[in-house]
């Protein structure tokens, strides 16, 4: 009877070895993964919302009839601060349009606000600003990296989800997975690779 | 299956850039160091890993093949997996004479010590002064002393650039570098759980190489990278 029952747990653990070869727990790992990437891709981005007062506190103390781009920036860091974030936005494709947009608009006005900095020699060489400056530009990097690993993750996602055998393991199983939103390139990023000769 | 998962992941990764092989501490693959040089480089990027678990590498590359320094950099570093897995306490300092580029590239584990602003600081104070004047050697161990230093003994490095040090991160940057390090490891373990020892692409090269010394048999630890650091030309 033990014997039997000792066969049977064997051939038990060999099915589920099997079943998790063919790729059962995919969907689940992957939809991890998103997550993970998205989760950091927010980081990336509050981490720059919080520069903003300061940095814009600093060009201020400098260039202050440069009213225009400091109130661009501020409007756009308040739009971003106050948008709503929904639990479903990376399955609901205006929340995360939305998103895009908001968050597009602090870095083009955020650009613009740098190259009036460029104008000020005294701003230049405030020892603050070049913190500031360095830290924009670092978290600027990081948000791209974010970007693109949340755009492989969520190709790989998606890619699973709808080709064999993950679109059958879906039926099955995992009929709440939805196709995920992703970023659209940005057109500085769809010129890249620069060659220079 | 497997099959599937890699034409997935290939469709993911569009042409990564061609990396040298990690054949040692020092990369030199732009031929701007003597054996000398190397070799003391090399012991001082060992002296510093053995003191503080944290792996420094210095590349210098022959080209950027068309790439921006900070793009070509977190890959370099996530294919060679510089760093211990788990702390990702690696950093690259990068040179690249052709495009007269150069970076400190800092992974998520060392972003506390080597913030943006003290690398940017190391570049224009300690690196670029000497690049200008055509002295690669001299601008490299110089970089890597203010490196070692700003790791292993950050107050002293502090003190030493108060003008980096004012205003830096302010309050939160502790749980930021905390919220990584998870989301990081929740990486690491989905990656392992598929069996495949990867996600997009990070983690790629070597296996543990966290505490050899010396140039021989060096490689990286599986450690990852966000893109931290700063970049500056000359």
């Amino acid at each position: 009877m033990t014997n039997l029952a000792n066969w049977k747990g064997g051939l038990a653990a060999l099915a589920l070895l099997s079943l998790s070869g063919c790729g059962i727990n995919n969907i689940p790992t992957y939809d991890e993964a998103v997550k993970g990437a998205w989760s950091q891709v927010l980081n990336q981005y509050q981490r720059r919302a919080d520069l903003v007062p300061n940095l814009v506190a600093v060009v201020k103390g400098y260039a202050a009839h440069e009213k225009d781009t400091l109130t661009a920036v501020t409007e756009a860091r308040a739009k971003v601060g106050q948008m709503q974030i929904p639990k479903d936005i990376l399955t609901n494709p205006a929340a995360f349009k939305t998103f895009q947009t908001h968050q597009g608009e602090l870095s083009s006005t955020l650009s613009r606000l740098m190259v009036v900095s460029e104008q000020y020699p005294n701003l230049k060489a405030d020892q603050n600003f070049l913190s500031l400056q360095s830290q924009l530009e670092g978290t600027e990097n990081r948000i791209a990296v974010a970007r693109k690993d949340y755009i492989e993750s969520v190709q790989r996602y998606n890619t699973e989800i709808r080709t064999f055998p993950g679109r059958i393991w879906r039926a099955i199983m995992y009929s709440d997975a939805e196709v995920k939103e992703n970023f659209t390139v940005a057109e500085s990023a769809k010129e890249a690779p620069k060659v220079k000769f | 299956m497997l099959g599937w998962g890699l034409w997935a992941s290939t469709l993911a990764l569009a042409a990564p850039p061609q990396f040298p092989a990690l054949s040692g501490r020092v990369v030199d693959q732009a031929k701007i160091l003597t054996a000398p040089v190397q070799q003391q480089l090399t012991l001082r990027l060992a002296q510093l890993e053995q003191a503080n678990g944290a792996q420094v590498v210095v590349v210098t590359l022959a080209s950027l093949e068309g790439y921006e320094i900070a793009d070509y950099g977190y890959q370099l570093g996530r294919h060679w997996g510089i760093g211990e897995k788990g702390k990702n306490n690696g950093a690259l300092l990068i040179v690249a004479p052709q495009e007269r580029a150069v970076r400190i590239e800092v992974g998520y584990g060392l972003e506390g010590a080597l913030t943006d602003a003290y690398t940017r600081a190391i570049i224009e104070t300690h690196i670029v002064p000497a690049f200008k004047q055509g002295d690669f050697p001299r601008g490299i161990l110089a970089g890597v002393e203010a490196l070692s230093q700003a790791i292993s003994s950050p107050e002293d490095f502090a003190r030493a650039h108060p003008k980096a040090a004012s205003k830096e991160q302010g309050r939160g940057s502790l749980l930021l570098v905390l919220l990584i390090v998870v989301v990081v490891v929740l990486r690491i373990v989905s990656g392992e759980l598929t069996g495949r020892g990867g996600w997009g692409g990070g983690f790629g090269g070597g296996g543990w190489g966290g505490g050899t010394s010396g140039g021989g048999g060096f490689s990286g630890g599986g450690g990852s990278f966000g893109g931290g650091g700063a970049s500056g030309r000359w």
